[in-house]
């Protein structure tokens, strides 16, 4: 239990310091941002908007910084994350809300799918090195190297343009009103199948060569050398005694790698025009709207600590030296 | 069962379970030198440090090669490679070539120069966090916790997009300032056990000062972590510098591989099919990052005994017919088994002194 | 204790109250290198070594010397680099049919007889339990691999019986390593390797990382187990004294090879290799008389740099000129007078015209 305790004081004060970041960032940029985007805006923007402009990026003169901080924080616990300028008068939270199941989705299944077979194959490749199978590092290493939205670019010239069997980009067929319907959802399988492929082959690298460079650590301990001693079946000791605790290291490194993973799929998103979060982030970046940048920051931030304490609750769960009594 | 440094050859793993060979202080000097060089003996660190340096010379000497001006618009638009243009030309008929040779530097500076930055940072935070102990260690770990838990892209993307026009100089600050945490954290697991060692306690007992222990005592053993933790560091700079280039938060005009992919990417070359366009600079990201990972896994076969495999590839085993397998002894195939081989007839020669070199072991084989 | 220290007739027509005294593992010439090519070390020459029905053989010598890896090599537990490069292991068994060379023997085949003829308490019982498993299920995964007609709640009731018998509490079953002491940790493997009760039971240094008092406790429950089951036992130790305790037979190696065997109250009573009886000096012994103490000058050799000649001359006080030359053969000794059931490899023993010193020769 201090375990978890520990863990859970620590994403208190990361989501803490990430909010902070968050306040402080817009404050300390130089010039005048804010009347720039209103002239950049001419007239576009309702006077309420303008001043919640002035209040996000602390330019109320009326304000101090620290009573500035208490008004960021109070907005922030009632949802209101500022107005968007790209999709305005949409308040950021709506934008975010649309887009954030589509990421939610793609990211997350194909993170989980590719931790997953990374995992089993690293097993493997770990299991049986020396042999034909460590021909496959040198792919992955390739693999693990190259920038994710690259792989991307290249599927879609390939899969998408040369030979057309995926469509080039999107979350669904236009042609269609989004509905709870086979039609639908079919399209929406359809669409993000190239995404996923390219997330998991592209991330899958980094995974196994982890993986099985765990299981060449560990099959060098004692009790790896004792399971096999007490003859135990060859699936019994690879799975229940040397993967099951080069495991360990790899949830802990799924948990703190997370942020890196999340950030690289986020422009794969870019690349496909995929109606998620990601794609929000560089429409905002194009369009210059801090405060959708800003709250997708935040979104991002708060999702990648939330995946974490589920990494770190699967942590407990597996190793039983964390959930000592007493 | 140690999992200390090893230091026999790089070639033979030392680490054994059951019972390694304790080497003697003096043959362990006379090997010394050698083995601080092991891990670039390796041929994978060799293939990863060759690659690397022709980027390194790439990035010098880049814009003096380049046939043409990246930025000249002409009017030989999306030219598909020939020989006036050798990776063809953009829809502004810009050489391609020329950019990516151009952009090698903006690349390679942003990512030695937040490599650098950030494992200074890294050793300073790391190294102190280790050494420190107590409080200090708390609040320094849970700020690189905190760093490495952060989404760095969206960051640097809110950071960068919010200053205009960044330059290669701040995208590299910005780089290191949220790239050190992985290296914090590593360089302080092996300070805490650095910590805890023999010579480090005397080194103490004698009374000497902490700065002369870290300086002196700890950082030349913590060479091989630094080493990966800024190979690391450059890999992640590369990468990102690249992604920032590619949607555009980076200025535009400033060439690098990303830039190429943002033009690209910009103007449908992968519906028009200009495969030219977008190709070449991905596979120059993924060499150089290759070139890095390589040197890396010889630094970590380096520090990681284990994974190092008797110095034996996996075709020169099937060659030799020995066959890993996990909890089974590998015997070497068609070995002599006669028992004639243990009494030697005893008119055996007298072994030459000359035989003491190097591989005396074998020498006294053939003396039996 | 005094039951096990009975001296054994010679090595050729040895015989105990226990067994028949036929053999149960022999190794024959066994090499094993550390790596492959000109970089390899030979961690072990040509060894033989033999272990006969129901008795206690010892294995001595200082750290590094090959013991661990002469157990390992033949059992093939040896993780890489091991490599073994030439010899046979001959597994004899119990119906007195023709032995097994487990070197060639098929994985297979390997493993469905490990643990059930050859059972291993490995040292330092800290690494040896997997950290994530109950005791209990490490215990039955055994019962389970080897005899999978049992019942769960058989084998559930066997390891309780098994924990019970080197005295833990049975209810501690459910019981993850790291809530475990270390001596309770070298218990659990002891009881791990009653589990099948196979005939021969490897025991490496199982109480080197223990205190004294542990020590004692451990190794008298495994002279009491041994009495009662009957299996034979090849103890590795670097403790001689311990060994003229508890074993019937000692074998010393030294450099990866083994320099001198025999019965154990002989090579007590009179080490006839210098570093056999340096080692005697270097360890207080449990009982009898005291000895002065002095220990063996220098320290191990390299294998990676091993001098030429015998691995021990120089180092040894008596060595002589042919001794940096020539490797010496491990033979009946006959220049200090003869004696059955030892072996020696020393030059002092070989060389008709070399004079040994009184210490080393035999008395009566």
């Amino acid at each position: 239990m201090k375990f978890l305790v520990r863990r859970i004081i620590f994403y208190a004060i990361t989501a803490w310091a990430a909010i902070t970041l968050n306040f402080v960032i817009p404050r300390l940029m130089p010039g005048n941002p804010v009347q720039s985007l209103i002239n950049k805006f001419q007239g576009q923007l309702s006077t309420s908007a303008t001043h919640s402009l002035y209040v996000l990026f602390g330019l109320d003169k009326h304000q101090s910084l620290w009573d500035q901080y208490w008004t960021y924080w109070g907005e922030l616990l009632h949802g209101n994350l500022g107005i968007s300028f790209a999709y305005f008068p949409t308040p950021v939270s709506e934008v975010i809300g649309q887009a954030l199941p589509w990421t939610i989705a793609l990211v997350g299944i194909s993170t989980i799918i590719s931790v997953v077979l990374g995992t089993l194959l690293g097993t493997f490749i770990g299991w049986r090195r020396g042999t034909w199978m460590d021909g496959v590092l040198p792919v992955t290493t390739f693999f693990s190297s190259v920038p994710y939205f690259w792989l991307g670019l290249i599927f879609i010239a390939v899969f998408a343009v040369l030979i057309p069997v995926f469509p080039a980009g999107g979350g669904y067929d236009g042609a269609l009103i989004p509905a709870f319907n086979a039609e639908f959802i079919g399209s929406v399988v359809q669409h993000a199948a190239l995404p996923a492929i390219t997330i998991v082959l592209s991330s899958v690298a980094g995974w196994i060569l982890s993986q099985r460079n765990m299981m060449v650590t560990v099959t060098s301990e004692d009790y790896v050398t004792v399971a096999q001693a007490k003859g135990l079946k060859e699936r019994t000791v690879m799975f229940g005694y040397a993967a099951r605790n080069a495991i360990l290291p790899q949830v802990s490194g799924f948990a703190l790698s997370l942020g890196f993973v999340v950030s690289g799929t986020l422009v794969m998103e870019l690349v496909f025009s995929y109606p998620g979060i990601g794609y929000s982030l560089f429409q905002a970046i194009n369009a210059h709207d801090y405060p959708l940048m800003q709250g997708i920051f935040l979104v991002i931030t708060i999702s990648v600590l939330i995946a974490n304490i589920i990494a770190d609750m699967v942590y407990v769960f597996l190793d039983p030296r964390t959930r000592q009594e007493g | 069962m140690s999992n200390a440094p090893i230091v026999n050859d790089a070639e033979i793993i030392g680490t054994d379970v059951t019972s390694q060979p304790t080497p003697t202080a003096t043959s362990a000097g006379g090997k010394r030198h050698r083995k601080r060089f092991a891990s670039l003996r390796n041929a994978k660190s060799i293939t990863g440090l060759v690659i690397f340096g022709t980027f390194v010379i790439l990035a010098i000497i880049g814009p003096w090669i380049a046939p043409y001006d990246p930025s000249t618009i002409t009017n030989d638009l999306l030219l598909p490679p020939d020989a006036q243009h050798w990776l063809g030309t953009d829809h502004l008929g810009r050489d391609i070539l020329s950019q990516l040779l151009v952009g090698t530097q903006g690349v390679m500076i942003v990512g030695v120069l937040a490599g650098v930055l950030a494992t200074a940072l890294a050793v300073l935070i790391g190294v102190s966090a280790g050494f420190l102990g107590g409080a200090a260690d708390e609040i320094l770990s849970a700020l690189s916790n905190i760093f490495l838990v952060i989404p760095a892209l969206p960051l640097i993307v809110i950071v960068a997009g919010a200053l205009p026009n960044a330059g290669n100089l701040l995208i590299a600050f910005v780089l290191a300032v949220t790239g050190w945490a992985w290296g914090a954290r590593i360089l302080r697991a092996q300070t805490l056990s650095l910590r805890g060692r023999d010579f480090i306690e005397a080194s103490r007992a004698n009374g000497e000062s902490t700065w002369r222990i870290v300086w002196f005592e700890t950082l030349p053993n913590l060479t091989a972590i630094i080493a990966s933790s800024f190979i690391s560091t450059v890999t992640f700079a590369v990468l990102t510098q690249t992604t920032l280039a590619f949607i555009g938060v980076t200025s535009v005009t400033d060439w690098s591989w990303g830039t190429v992919l943002y033009w690209a990417q910009a103007n449908g070359a992968l519906a028009r099919g200009a495969w030219w366009w977008f190709v070449p600079a991905g596979l120059l990201i993924a060499i150089l990052g290759m070139s890095l990972t390589l040197i890396n896994f010889g630094i970590d076969e380096f520090v990681n005994p284990r994974l190092r495999l008797a110095g034996l590839s996996a075709r020169r085993m099937r060659k030799t017919g020995i066959r890993p397998r996990i909890g089974f002894t590998a015997m070497v195939r068609d070995a002599p088994t006669g028992p004639a081989a243990r009494r030697p007839a005893p008119s055996a020669a007298p072994v030459p002194a000359a035989a003491a070199a190097p591989s005396s072991a074998s020498a006294s084989e053939v003396s039996r | 204790m005094n039951t096990v220290s009975t001296p054994t007739p010679g090595i050729g027509e040895s015989v105990r109250s226990t067994g028949a005294g036929r053999p149960v593992l022999e190794i024959k010439n066994l090499s094993v290198d550390y790596g492959y090519g000109e970089d390899r070390v030979h961690a072990l020459r040509n060894v033989s070594l033999t272990l006969r029905e129901g008795e206690v053989l010892g294995l001595a010598g200082e750290s590094g010397c090959g013991k661990s890896t002469l157990v390992y090599g033949a059992t093939r537990l040896l993780p890489p680099p091991g490599l073994i490069s030439s010899g046979e292991v001959l597994y004899y068994p119990e119906d007195g049919g023709e032995p097994v060379d487990i070197l060639r023997q098929p994985e297979d085949a390997l493993r469905a007889s490990r643990w059930q003829d050859t059972a291993i308490v490995f040292q330092g019982a800290m690494n040896s339990l997997n950290p994530v498993h109950r005791i209990g299920r490490q215990i039955t995964d055994a019962i389970a691999a080897h005899r999978p007609e049992t019942t769960k709640a058989e084998r559930q009731d066997r390891a309780r019986e098994l924990l019970d018998m080197v005295g833990i509490d049975p209810g501690r079953i459910s019981s993850f390593p790291h809530q475990l002491s270390g001596g309770m940790r070298q218990r659990v493997m002891i009881a791990m390797a009653l589990a099948l009760e196979s005939r021969v039971l490897i025991m490496d240094e199982p109480t080197t990382a223990l205190d004294v008092v542990m020590q004692r406790q451990i190794i008298e429950q495994i002279v009491e187990l041994r009495e009662n089951l009957g299996f034979s036992v090849i103890f590795i130790t670097h403790d001689v004294s311990l060994l003229i305790e508890i074993a019937d037979r000692i074998a010393i190696m030294y450099a990866g090879d083994i320099v001198e065997q025999g019965p154990a109250s002989r090579m007590y009573r009179q080490p006839r290799h210098p570093y056999t009886r340096g080692l005697l000096n270097s360890f207080p012994p449990l009982r009898g008389p005291r000895r002065e103490m002095t220990g063996i000058p220098g320290s191990p050799p390299d294998l990676v740099n091993l001098p030429t000649g015998c691995p021990y001359h120089p180092r040894c006080p008596y060595a002589m000129p042919i001794c940096s030359e020539k490797i010496p053969t491990l033979i009946e000794p006959t220049a200090g007078g003869s004696e059955p059931g030892r072996l020696v490899a020393c030059w002092l023993e070989e060389d008709a015209e070399a004079t040994v010193p009184p210490e080393l020769a035999v008395r009566a």
